[in-house]
């Protein structure tokens, strides 16, 4: 096995080993809010009204991919602030795996914690509701950008960590709030037009909207912009979590 | 080409300069032993060799191979135990070594894994989590984590804190035989009489600062004094005159009982005979040599102080 190949199968056993915590809990917690969301909301709003899919149909992509998010940014924040935290981290340090090895393996890891979760609430929510499927590249692709993406953030953050009150900082004051505003529980086209341009400067809102547009083939905005902004934002976070991990800030001396 | 070069490094952090300017090398095979008061920059040092901080200045080379530029073939040929009792909860005893055989990108490990465990009496806790561990186990465990991928160079910093008596003898017969089969050791130890039994060579810090370095035997040898406690049966009074005028730092401790210091150890049959010479009887004699420690200590009041 490579230095690349072992971190990433310790970094995957690592949650899967707690998988009721890391994947059994978000999943459950997703079809919570579509229960409580789809008894409190489903016959108040029309999300689509030239169509069929009603808000609890609606509401599956997002609290898809929200766990997603949530899940990768958890899986590489707690790992690395816990092995800096408890010292275990000199057992990776103190090896030749590589810069880029190192970085692939916790991201790789991360985005296969959050898919699974995703797959998890979807795979779920379709024993109550008809989810349907309009492009599986969309899905896989959104998905893996915001999987990088968070993973991405999630090392930066707990690169940066000196005490887990950080992390739970970054999760609770950046995390939460963008995720939550990015249009997981309605449409963007619902809301006033100060608002809309709001979102609009919000990356997770193209990563929802176009992650959304894989289920139904609707998007809020034009796909392309989707896709290029959720590509610039992944490349620039992964670019900028690399080079922390290769300046050696917080981790070497 | 030696196991370790260490040419003009330092390392500060913030003002204050953990190592300066130091300039050692570690021949192969040599059991070496790196010792300082709390602070002295051993730590920082060691983490410098091993690529967990990042020198200022100078180099550092393991088997050759700069920690910096060839910082993945260096981390090859070294295996480091650090001071920490650090390990990954998640896994078990055999998981952690087979992870980190994989780190070094191992594939199959197993009977080399075997008779580590083995070797560090940790046979049957091989499927044990660690967290179940005893603090000395977990230790154990530190060491086999360093040798997983049989480095030539191996570092251990403060191995055996805080472990009983039995384990670190164990632990150093097992450390002795890898250097038996031609591995260098780098040891750090508050334990002298440790570093005395075992290092060839050794190097003191002091504020960062290199202040000695010498083989065991030479920094035995220096300033070597030795105190000779005889006892006399017959006719004590006789006796203390007679040193007295052979030597002048003679003390008398109790009637007949006398602390006689002399610049070195051959010079102890002469007092003896002469004792003879003044017909009195020997009850006893025993003599105290300064051991490592009388040493260390004194090389560290010599050593200048340093305020930054």
């Amino acid at each position: 096995m490579s230095g690349f190949s072992t971190l990433l199968l310790k970094e995957t056993l690592r949650f899967w080993k707690v998988g009721f915590q890391t994947i059994g809990a978000p999943v459950l917690t997703s079809l919570l809010y579509l229960l409580i969301f789809s008894h409190a909301l489903k016959n108040r709003i029309s999300v689509y009204p030239d169509s069929e899919i009603d808000y609890l149909t609606f509401l599956v992509p997002g609290l898809a991919m929200m766990s997603l998010l949530q899940n990768a940014f958890a899986n590489t924040s707690s790992s690395l602030a816990q092995s800096k935290m408890m010292g275990n981290i000199v057992f990776i340090l103190l090896t030749p795996i590589s810069h880029h090895a190192l970085f692939a393996a916790y991201i790789t890891a991360a985005c296969v914690r959050g898919l699974f979760v995703a797959a998890g609430v979807v795979v779920a929510a379709m024993f109550f509701v008809n989810v349907p499927i309009h492009n599986i590249f969309l899905i896989l692709f959104f998905g893996t950008c915001g999987g990088v993406m968070l993973a991405a953030l999630g090392l930066i953050a707990g690169i940066w960590a000196e005490k887990f009150d950080h992390i739970a900082a970054f999760q609770n004051f950046v995390i939460l709030p963008m995720t939550f505003l990015s249009g997981v529980f309605y449409s963007v086209q619902s809301l006033p037009p100060m608002w809309q341009t709001v979102s609009h400067v919000n990356p997770f809102f193209y990563l929802i909207d176009g992650f959304r547009a894989g289920f139904f083939g609707r998007p809020d905005v034009p796909l392309e912009l989707s896709i290029f902004v959720v590509s610039m934002v992944t490349v620039f976070l992964s670019l900028g979590c690399f080079s922390l991990i290769r300046s050696g800030y917080k981790l070497r001396g | 080409m030696p196991a370790l070069e260490i040419n003009r490094v330092s390392k500060s952090y913030g003002a204050l300069k953990a190592v300066r300017n130091v300039s050692f090398s570690v021949p192969r095979g040599e059991f070496f032993g790196l010792l300082g008061p709390n602070g002295a920059g051993k730590t920082t040092l060691i983490n410098s060799l091993a690529g967990l901080c990042r020198i200022d200045q100078g180099f550092i080379k393991v088997m050759g191979h700069d920690v910096k530029k060839n910082y993945q073939s260096a981390r090859r040929a070294l295996g480091v135990v650090p001071q920490e009792l650090v390990f990954d909860p998640f896994f078990t005893v055999r998981e952690t070594l087979t992870f980190q055989s994989g780190y070094f990108g191992i594939k199959s490990n197993d009977s080399w894994i075997d008779e580590i465990l083995d070797g560090l009496d940790l046979s049957e806790k091989s499927n044990a989590n660690m967290r179940s561990l005893s603090g000395g186990m977990k230790r154990r465990v530190l060491v086999a984590q360093a040798l997983v991928h049989r480095p030539p160079v191996i570092i251990l910093d403060e191995p055996t804190a805080g472990v009983d008596v039995d384990l670190r003898k164990n632990l150093w017969a097992f450390i002795q035989k890898l250097n038996d089969a031609g591995h260098t050791i780098v040891l750090t130890t508050h334990y002298l009489e440790e570093a005395e039994s075992l290092c060839s060579r050794i190097g003191m810090l002091k504020n960062g600062e290199l202040v000695c370095i010498e083989s065991t035997d030479r920094l035995l040898q220096r300033d070597k004094e030795c105190l000779v406690r005889v006892r006399v049966k017959t006719n004590p009074g006789k006796l203390m005159p007679a040193l007295e005028e052979m030597l002048s730092e003679t003390v008398c401790v109790d009637l007949g009982e006398y602390l006689i210091k002399v610049p070195n150890a051959s010079e102890i049959e002469g007092i003896l005979r002469r004792i003879r010479e003044l017909h009195l009887e020997i009850d006893a004699v025993e003599t105290e040599t300064e051991d490592l420690e009388d040493v260390f200590l004194s090389i560290m009041k010599a050593a200048p102080e340093r305020s930054e």
